[in-house]
Parts: C-alpha cells; sequence; structure tokens
C-alpha cells in the first residue's frame, strides 16, 4: 500500500431526494490493483460509478485522479485524463461495424476530429489499434459485423474493446458480465485477469465467484454506505458482511 | 432489379440529366424548364444542407427555412443600397448567416429532441417577424431586386448562366459532404446520432462537433436563399416562413433521410409534383381538373403518406437499400436499416 492510489475519493455524498444513493463514501484504487465494488441490488454501485465517470455530479465530497481534483470535470473532460468507462447495458454504435465502433474510440484519443475530407477507415493510425483491441477481446474475427447483429455476449466485448481503445490509465467496469452465458463469464473473467497489472480497474459485479477470482480488495456497499472495505479472504469472514449480503445470498442457494 | 444499381450511378445519372436541362429546353423552346429545374436545384441544395444535421446528426431544426431568408435579404438589402456585386452579397450573407448560426445553434444545441425541433422554429419565427418590421426594405411585402447580383466574369442576367451556378453549388456540396461524412468529422457528427451518451464518455466533446455541423449546414442554406433571390429577383418574408422549414423536411423524407442523395430526389419529385398538380388537365372527368389544380397540396399529402408508409427509407433511400458501395467493397456487410451515405 505505499504507491500513490490512481483514483481516491473521500467523502463522497448524492442523493435523491430522501435517498441517501451515495452515503459518505471514501474509496480508492491502487495502480494494478483490482478493487471490486460489491452490494446488494440497489447499493448505488451504478451510482457511484456514473459520478466517478461524470455523468453524476455528486453532492459533496471530492474526486481525486492522478493527482488531480476532477471534481468538476466534464465526462469528456475525465475520459481524456484517462479515466475509462464501461457500462452494465451496452452503449454501443448499433449501425456501425464493430472496427467501427473501436475505431471512434481510438479516434476520441488521436488529436482533433476536425478533419472533413480524409475517409477515417484509411486511417492506419486508428484501424490497426482498434482491431488490436477487438483482437484482445476475442472480436478479432468479428471486425467488420454491424454491431446490431452480433449477439448480447459480442456486445459485452465490444464495450469493453471500445473501453480499452481509450487507453485509460484506470478502469471502470460496470458489471462487465451483466447477461453473460457462464461459459462467456468465464472467458471474460479470464480476460480481466490478462488485463490485470496493465490497468487500475475498479470493477462493480453481481458475479461473487468473478468478484473473488479478480479482486485484490473487496469494498461492501449497503444503502449507499461502506460497510467493509478489505481483502477477499477477510470479506468472506466479516461478520456484518455475511448478515447484510453474502449469508443472504448463500440462504437463497 | 433497381436493387442491383450501385447507389452512385444513379446519383451521378440524375446529375446529368439534370445537367442537361438548359439543353433539353433550348431545344424544345420551353425556356420555362430553366427556371423550374432551378428553384428545384436551390430546394435540393437546402435539403441537401438540412439533411446533413437531420439525417446524419439527429437534428431535427424545423427553423433551417430562416437561413434561405438570410442569404436572399443579404442579396436584397445591399442592392437596395446599391451594392451590386455578387461577391459582396455572398460575403455578407456567409457573414451574417455564420453570426446566426453561431448564436442560435449554440442555445439550441444545449437542448434534445422536441424541445430542440420547437427552439429552432421559434428562432426561426423571430427572425420572420423581424423581416416583415423592416419597413425600409419591403416590409410584409417583400424586397424586390431590380438587378441580379454582379458576379463581374459571369452575369447572372442570362437564366442558364444562374442555372450552371446553382448545378455547380449542388455539386459541389453533394462532393464536399460525401466525404465530409466518411472523414472523422463524420464519424463523431453520426456517432452522436446513434449514441451521445458513448461519445461523451470516450472523451468527445459532442457539442463542439455538433455546433460545426449544424453552422455548415446553416451557411450551405444561406447560399441557397442567395440563389433563390437571385432567381426570382425577390427578398420576400415567406421564403422564412416555417411552412417552408416543414417543406425541406418533407423533402428529405420524402426522398430518405440518412442518404446524401436523397434530398435532390425528394426535391425534385415534390416540386415537379407541385408543378404539375396545379396545373394539370387530365379531362377525363367534368370539374376533376378544377378540384384537383385547388386541392394540389392535399393530393401531394396523400402521396407523401404512402411513399412514407410503403417506403419507410423514402423513394432513392428504398431504390439503394441495403447497398453502400464502399462498405460492401470494403468487405464489411451493409448495415441492415441503418445510415447509408450514396
Amino acid at each position: 500500500m505505499s504507491a500513490a492510489p490512481v483514483l481516491s475519493i473521500k467523502g463522497l455524498v448524492k442523493r435523491f431526494g430522501g435517498l441517501t444513493a451515495t452515503d459518505h463514501v471514501d474509496f480508492d484504487v491502487l495502480p494494478g490493483e483490482v478493487h471490486a465494488i460489491i452490494g446488494p441490488n440497489g447499493a448505488g454501485k451504478t451510482t457511484l460509478i456514473s459520478q466517478l465517470a461524470g455523468e453524476l455530479r455528486p453532492d459533496a465530497g471530492r474526486i481525486e485522479f492522478d493527482g488531480h481534483d476532477i471534481s468538476a470535470e466534464s465526462v469528456p473532460a475525465r475520459s481524456m485524463l484517462g479515466l475509462g468507462r464501461s457500462y452494465q447495458i451496452s452503449q454501443i454504435f448499433r449501425e456501425f461495424t464493430a472496427l467501427e465502433n473501436v475505431m471512434l474510440a481510438v479516434q476520441a484519443h488521436a488529436g482533433s476530429s476536425f478533419s472533413f475530407l480524409r475517409p477515417a477507415i484509411d486511417e492506419t493510425a486508428l484501424t490497426l489499434p482498434a482491431a488490436e483491441a477487438l483482437e484482445l477481446v476475442g472480436l478479432g474475427a468479428r471486425q467488420h459485423e454491424v454491431a446490431s447483429a452480433m449477439a448480447h455476449g459480442e456486445h459485452r466485448q465490444l464495450e469493453l474493446a471500445m473501453t480499452l481503445a481509450t487507453a485509460p490509465k484506470l478502469l471502470l467496469l460496470d458489471e462487465p458480465m451483466a447477461g453473460m452465458s457462464q461459459a462467456e463469464s468465464e472467458s471474460m473473467i479470464a480476460l480481466i485477469k490478462r488485463l490485470k497489472g496493465r490497468y487500475a480497474i475498479a470493477l462493480v459485479e453481481h458475479d461473487m465467484d468473478a468478484v473473488f477470482a479478480l479482486a485484490d480488495r473487496i469494498t461492501v456497499l449497503v444503502y449507499g454506505k461502506v460497510i467493509a472495505c478489505g481483502a477477499p479472504a477477510d470479506i468472506r469472514n466479516d461478520p456484518a458482511v455475511k448478515d447484510a449480503y453474502l449469508g443472504d445470498q448463500e440462504e437463497a442457494i | 432489379m433497381l436493387k442491383t444499381l450501385k447507389p452512385a450511378w444513379i446519383a451521378i445519372l440524375v446529375m446529368v440529366v439534370l445537367a442537361a436541362i438548359p439543353i433539353y429546353a433550348a431545344l424544345a423552346s420551353q425556356p420555362f424548364y430553366v427556371t423550374l429545374f432551378s428553384r428545384i436545384m436551390i430546394f435540393a441544395l437546402a435539403a441537401v444542407a438540412l439533411n446533413l444535421i437531420l439525417g446524419f446528426g439527429g437534428m431535427v431544426s424545423l427553423g433551417h427555412a430562416f437561413y434561405l431568408g438570410v442569404g436572399a435579404y443579404a442579396a436584397g438589402i445591399l442592392t437596395a443600397e446599391g451594392i451590386t456585386s455578387g461577391w459582396a452579397h455572398l460575403a455578407a450573407a456567409l457573414a451574417a448567416g455564420l453570426v446566426f448560426a453561431l448564436a442560435i445553434g449554440a442555445v439550441s444545441l444545449r437542448t434534445h429532441g422536441m424541445i430542440f425541433i420547437m427552439i429552432t422554429l421559434a428562432f426561426a419565427q423571430m427572425g420572420y417577424f423581424l423581416v416583415v418590421s423592416l419597413k425600409n426594405y419591403g416590409g410584409d411585402d417583400g424586397l424586390p431586386l431590380p438587378t441580379r447580383s454582379d458576379f463581374g466574369i459571369f452575369s447572372l442576367a442570362n437564366n442558364t448562366v444562374l442555372y450552371y451556378l446553382i448545378f455547380v453549388c449542388l455539386a459541389a456540396t453533394l462532393w464536399f459532404f460525401s466525404r465530409l461524412i466518411e472523414s472523422r468529422f463524420g464519424y463523431v457528427l453520426r456517432g452522436a446520432k446513434s449514441n451521445e451518451r458513448r461519445m461523451l464518455a470516450l472523451g468527445f466533446p459532442v457539442f463542439r462537433y455538433k455546433l460545426a455541423a449544424y453552422v455548415i449546414s446553416a451557411l450551405v442554406c444561406v447560399v441557397a436563399g442567395f440563389l433563390l433571390a437571385n432567381l426570382t429577383k425577390f427578398s420576400s418574408p415567406s421564403y422564412m416562413a416555417w411552412v417552408v422549414s416543414g417543406d425541406i423536411i418533407v423533402i428529405i423524407v420524402l426522398g430518405g433521410m440518412g442518404t446524401l442523395f436523397g434530398p435532390v430526389v425528394g426535391a425534385i419529385v415534390f416540386l415537379l409534383l407541385e408543378e404539375l398538380l396545379s396545373s394539370w388537365k387530365p379531362g377525363w372527368f367534368p370539374g376533376i381538373e378544377e378540384v384537383i389544380n385547388k386541392h394540389w397540396l392535399a393530393l401531394i399529402g396523400v402521396f407523401v403518406i404512402v411513399v412514407i408508409l410503403t417506403a419507410k427509407q423514402g423513394l432513392y433511400g428504398q431504390l439503394v437499400g441495403g447497398r453502400l458501395g464502399k462498405r460492401m467493397a470494403n468487405g464489411g456487410a451493409a448495415s441492415s436499416g441503418g445510415t447509408r451515405h450514396a
């Protein structure tokens, strides 16, 4: 725990009317670390991610990224600083091919887009990194497929490829396995394992197998509050966590 | 069978026919065709311009007639003040258009969907009532231009010269937009239509790209307005009426939005129908011509509804449906029912 955290948030608060969706949350991600955020439905995980990405403005607290206070920065500015966010519900360009989807992600971080005459598809500076990112997530053979014609699992892979193509310093992954089959989940876990170490990763996930397989640290969120934060083994044995979350699930199973 | 035609060929064929109209008009001694097709190409130009942001950027502006008016009044007012140089007219038109488009765009583009439609309409209506109030420049009677803009090297007094100037403007715009749509800028524009939230998350400051597209679209409309005033030798507040903005949208939808050339086809069909139905003498049935000539607008309405219900991508969009030459050539499957940019 010696290195300075890539991301550090302190005292973050977000209220929706009478509901405190984020209740004085402290959270940080160290370089190369996978820090998972778990919690029952409605615990405020996606609300937290949205504040980190800039889509929601917190009511109080401070978000520091790579040494800068980014609390007031816009969504695109945060992306340019190196914060790469993936969505729980795939946010892709359905009319574009897989390659064009990822190409746009590369383009966002490859200089100005006020270029009017040169066909973007001819720019190898855009297409090569895009093809590489597709290869990495396992869609190498599907480059020219139109996104709307691809399967749900492939949309999840494409979603991750787009996020990776922005060359982020920190990945904010919002349930990357959402809606995937068992086999697809397993290959996604293997993929994130390969990414581990190269990126700092904040991972929101429901799939407990995935979380315990990947996370270096786990933060447990219940009703917007952090009730525990620590190594997977400690979290597994934490009585408060068992009570609030894991216990329920074990009973349900 | 038509579906096997490459879209580019249909577009080129239509342009060749347009280029040949003055020759045909001269041979057939029908000079009227030159002015009719001049008007058609001016509306095609305005529709192609609006379609850049409507079809490719998802911004439904119901106020683009305002920019037709800006172009028309720049020529009208300067001529009334004794400045007849076409270069001065064009420069003033573009400068005024730039200022208006930046200001109106900067406000309107902070909104989306229905609010955007209404706010662009509101700005256009403000422009309309502004020119109606310009008593020195004709007020609601409009402003006649005694002479056409003077370009020195060529004289627009000749209808055929004006025709080819309009033709060149249309062809140049189509060429420029065909490049633009496949460029980095074009991808940002289409990406913003497809999923603006994702564009922001990828790091694009989407607003400034949308504003730039809005300004380009407005300036081409300004040129169309400038040409319209020269064609009719008149600047009328009616060019800015919201009905004109609506007609341009109908032309786009009729021809096919999301296709570059669709609005040209839409303008040809819409304005030819208008011309034919309002003066048609079929003579099959007593009294029917009077009904048709009087209610041609209703008949066009029925026609547009039938087209939209049967050919969802518009006349041209349907014709080239499923084909997108460039993408096919790149080995990718063309998108089904998505964008077309022939």
